[in-house]
């Protein structure tokens, strides 16, 4: 009701609430058996793939590094499992291109543990120490967006963090993974926020939590004492009206802070460093061991699986193994309409279940026939003029007039008069559309065309 | 492979609200309403409704069909429309003319622009206006309410042959032993007259045999309920009894004599019908919420005008037409400043609520005499000084 949150004060405006449908969220974290083969694609994030240091016939034992780059907006990655790599070749890709990609398949026998890495002494570490192991160990944004993690981290010489934020809201429907680790990797998560804080020279840090996960919160409320005062400074988790797109970290900050973060400019303008809670879990346990990331926590949900759950699951695992693992009876009978990568929202629907796991997927939806089978009846009609997008809009843009631009090609128009460039593609406004009109799919067209006429 | 799964681009959910949702929910909401008019005025309110819906959606079908228009029947946006200008028009309106008025509403409101979200004009209001040109004197006779026999009789007017003059309503009221100045609307009697009705009396439309339209209470509380269940939006309401009752009080303050208390003025004719159902139009109204405000302002600005100024009793069909006309033009002035756009983004303006001071002004590194050791990585040397806390001041 917008009339309520008007004189409530809401974390921030419009924003929308699709059911939560968080299935998994009361069960623990379980680790998913190791592949046959994992497949590493080169490139997972944004940034020149890094380069492959091991031969076809190579043993690799897991951790070891198998790609290495020079490039800073690149990462190295480890071998996922112990065994032989088998090929270097084409693979398909959850991005759709056949991508360069290293096949290892695994020793049967082996043990699977980390052989790799040797433990380092993180209090003696300094800042720069710190941001170049997060590099070695290949950490990217584990969050979705997969930014390598220690160019996110590094403060150019003129800028001053002051605050590092760290983002456990989790505003996916579906999924839990975020709110696992918070649970059950607490003690992980306070150690990677103070090897951030001493890397950013953050004084404080914020842990935002949307309340509809207080466990989460009790459970690092809980960390935090046992690590006692910290050096590096203190540490608060809060709770965030639960609200869709709080995970959007200029939407998280404005529930914190109460402050607009200027467009075009990254929370790092007002002394803001913001991190994904899974990203700093995975940093206090890799760096003291010295390891690479070479597993990450999945949520497999959706109503077409089985065995819903969390699973940790090793690098390069293929979906079909993972989905076999689960369960999910739609898959092997064909009757599984959409299998999506991430969270409902955002997440990106694949064409084939060969594709791995990557660095940045935090879920895999499986849905059925039936359950698209409303979306899929509904007729489109023209804009109503309704207005509901415009009340969704997190950036305060006007969807309905740039989709009404977009259908008559006027990209420009959009861009200059109309924002475009503030949309970060929510899907807020495809979301509440009664006129069934593919709103954000337009946008990203547009974006896309005036990225080209821009280059 | 499973030949079956699709590719489909984000976002894979989607509320449950659909155009026809809403349309069938706002036709609900005037079920009572209509049942209301029919109560007060029998049989031929039922035939006039039932008549005007059917001359829409007769309409409607046709220009599906030939293609010229978007949308369907199923979406009960037609519906809306016929049931709306039946509550407009007086009950005895002869059927034929309603009928007339339906088509028009349809094929020059809705149809000429390319159907619904097109339109430009409230439809229904566009029909209305045709038949106040086209009939003046039918659309000016109204019949007073509740009158004896209304279930078992037609208002004559309403049974007039097509292209024939209404027979004269007078010499039936006369029959019905009723004063004639019975059947002029209670504006219509401040305006020529200088009679004023009561208060509890236009609330409800109950008491006397007033001629009007269905009770303002009702068409309030349901207004409500689509508000509530956000199927309309509340500001243009808000902003039009805003507007009006204001104007209307500030002339009222100027000289009680000459001018209607703010009282009346909201509640005679048709304020609320058209500000809770014909200004709420989604497709002729703005979309931006600042938009809402400065619509429905001037649509409640321009009805106390129209009724004290010009020769007409009734101003807030003109109004509305009005301000759907300048919709466009107040849609692009009030257009929503994009988060961090604002003149005070990274400012740190302040959200009420906000749990923490955008900077920690309570500690620095400094302050906290925090050890950050400067010197290089050593992988290997295990050091004894581990983690020292250190107190803060």
């Amino acid at each position: 009701m917008k009339l309520l949150s008007y004189f409530r004060g809401e974390a921030f405006q419009r924003g929308v609430h699709p059911p939560s449908c968080k299935l998994t969220a009361g069960n623990a974290i379980r680790r998913l058996p190791f592949p046959p083969r994992v497949t590493v694609p080169l490139s997972q994030h944004i940034g020149k793939p890094p380069r492959a240091v091991v031969q076809v016939g190579q043993e690799v034992v897991r951790g070891q590094p198998i790609a290495r780059t020079q490039d800073w907006l690149s990462v190295p990655h480890h071998a996922p499992v112990t065994g032989v790599v088998e090929a270097i070749e084409l693979r398909p890709s959850a991005r759709g291109p056949w991508t360069q990609s290293i096949v290892i398949r695994a020793h049967s026998g082996a043990s699977q543990e980390d052989l790799w890495g040797q433990p380092r002494d993180m209090a003696a570490a300094s800042g720069d120490d710190i941001l170049q192991a997060v590099w070695d160990a290949g950490m990217v944004g584990l969050g979705g967006a997969a930014f390598p993690t220690h160019a996110k981290l590094s403060v150019p010489k003129q800028a001053k963090v002051h605050t590092l934020v760290v983002n456990g809201c989790e505003c996916e429907p579906y999924l839990t993974c975020d709110h696992r680790v918070m649970v059950e990797e607490s003690d992980y998560l306070v150690r990677g926020i103070r090897y951030a804080m001493r890397v950013t020279g953050a004084v404080r840090t914020i842990i935002g939590i949307e309340d509809n996960k207080p466990d989460a919160r009790t459970a690092l409320e809980a960390a935090i004492s046992r690590a006692g005062p910290i050096p590096e400074g203190d540490i608060h988790a809060e709770l965030v009206p639960t609200k869709y797109p709080q995970g959007s970290e200029k939407m998280l900050i404005m529930a914190l802070f109460g402050a607009e973060v200027p467009s075009g400019a990254l929370p790092l303008s007002m002394g803001m460093v913001v991190n994904n809670v899974g990203t700093l879990a995975a940093l206090g346990r890799l760096l003291p061991a010295g390891q690479g990331l070479t597993e990450r926590v999945v949520t497999v949900t959706g109503p077409g699986v089985a065995r819903p759950g969390d699973y940790r699951v090793a690098l390069g695992t293929p979906l079909k193994f993972v989905l076999d693992y689960a369960g999910a009876p739609a898959v092997d009978s064909m009757t599984a309409r959409q299998v999506i990568l991430g969270g409902p929202m955002m997440g990106q629907a694949i064409a084939s279940l060969d594709v791995p796991i990557t660095k940045g997927v935090s879920g895999v939806l499986v849905f059925r026939h039936e359950d698209m089978a409303e979306r899929e009846g509904r007729h489109t009609y023209p804009c109503i003029k309704c207005g509901e997008c415009v009340e969704s809009c997190p950036m305060g843009l006007n969807p309905s007039t740039l989709g009404m631009l977009a259908a008559k090609r006027e990209y420009d128009l959009m861009g200059s008069d109309f924002h475009l460039g503030d949309c970060f593609e929510c899907g807020c406004c495809t979301y509440v559309c009664p006129s069934n009109i593919p709103l954000v799919q337009q946008f990203r067209v547009a974006k896309q065309i005036l990225r080209e006429k821009a280059a | 492979m499973s030949a079956s799964i699709e590719i489909r681009s984000a976002p894979h959910v989607a509320s449950p609200r659909t155009v026809e949702k809403i349309m069938r929910h706002v036709v609900w909401s005037l079920l009572p309403i209509c049942a209301f008019f029919v109560a007060q005025y029998g049989i031929s309110a039922l035939a006039s409704i039932a008549v005007i819906t059917g001359a829409c959606l007769l309409t409607e079908r046709v220009f599906v069909r030939t293609g010229t228009q978007a949308g369907s029947l199923n979406d009960y946006s037609a519906v809306i429309t016929g049931l709306l200008l039946a509550l407009t028009l007086p009950p005895g309106f002869p059927l034929w003319m309603g009928a007339v008025a339906g088509f028009v509403a349809i094929a020059l409101g809705k149809a000429l622009f390319g159907g619904i979200g097109f339109n430009v004009f409230n439809p229904a209001l566009v029909g209305r206006a045709f038949v106040q040109a086209a009939f003046p004197t039918a659309i000016a006779t109204y019949t007073p309410s509740f009158v004896a026999g209304r279930f078992s009789e037609f208002i004559p007017s309403s049974l007039a042959w097509p292209f024939m003059l209404p027979p004269d309503t007078a010499t039936w009221l006369q029959s019905k032993h009723l004063d004639a100045l019975a059947g002029a609307t209670p504006l219509a009697k401040w305006k020529f007259d200088g009679v004023m009705a009561g208060a509890g009396e236009l609330l409800t439309s109950l008491s006397g045999n007033m001629a009007v339209g269905p009770s303002p209470l009702l068409i309030l509380l349901c207004g409500i309920y689509l508000a509530a269940r956000r199927y309309m939006d509340w500001r243009i309401p808000a902003a039009i009894l805003g507007s009006a009752g204001l104007t209307a009080w500030i002339l009222f303050g100027l000289d009680p004599v000459r001018y209607p208390n703010p009282f009346f003025m909201l509640f005679s004719g048709g304020l609320i019908l058209g500000a809770v159902y014909m200004a709420t139009d989604m497709a002729t109204s703005p979309v931006t919420p600042k938009g809402m405000w400065v619509y429905g302002a001037l649509i409640g600005l321009l009805t106390v005008v129209i009724r004290y100024y010009s020769g007409l009793p009734e101003g807030v069909m003109y109004a509305i037409l009005i301000a759907n006309a300048a919709s466009p033009l107040i849609e692009r002035i009030t257009q929503p400043t994009p988060f961090g756009k604002s003149a005070m983004a990274g400012m740190g303006r302040r959200r009420k609520g906000a749990t923490y001071p955008l900077n920690p002004g309570y500690i620095s590194r400094e302050d906290a005499s925090a050890v950050t050791p400067k010197k290089r990585f050593l992988p290997n040397k295990p050091h004894k000084a581990a983690d020292k806390p250190v107190k803060k001041p």
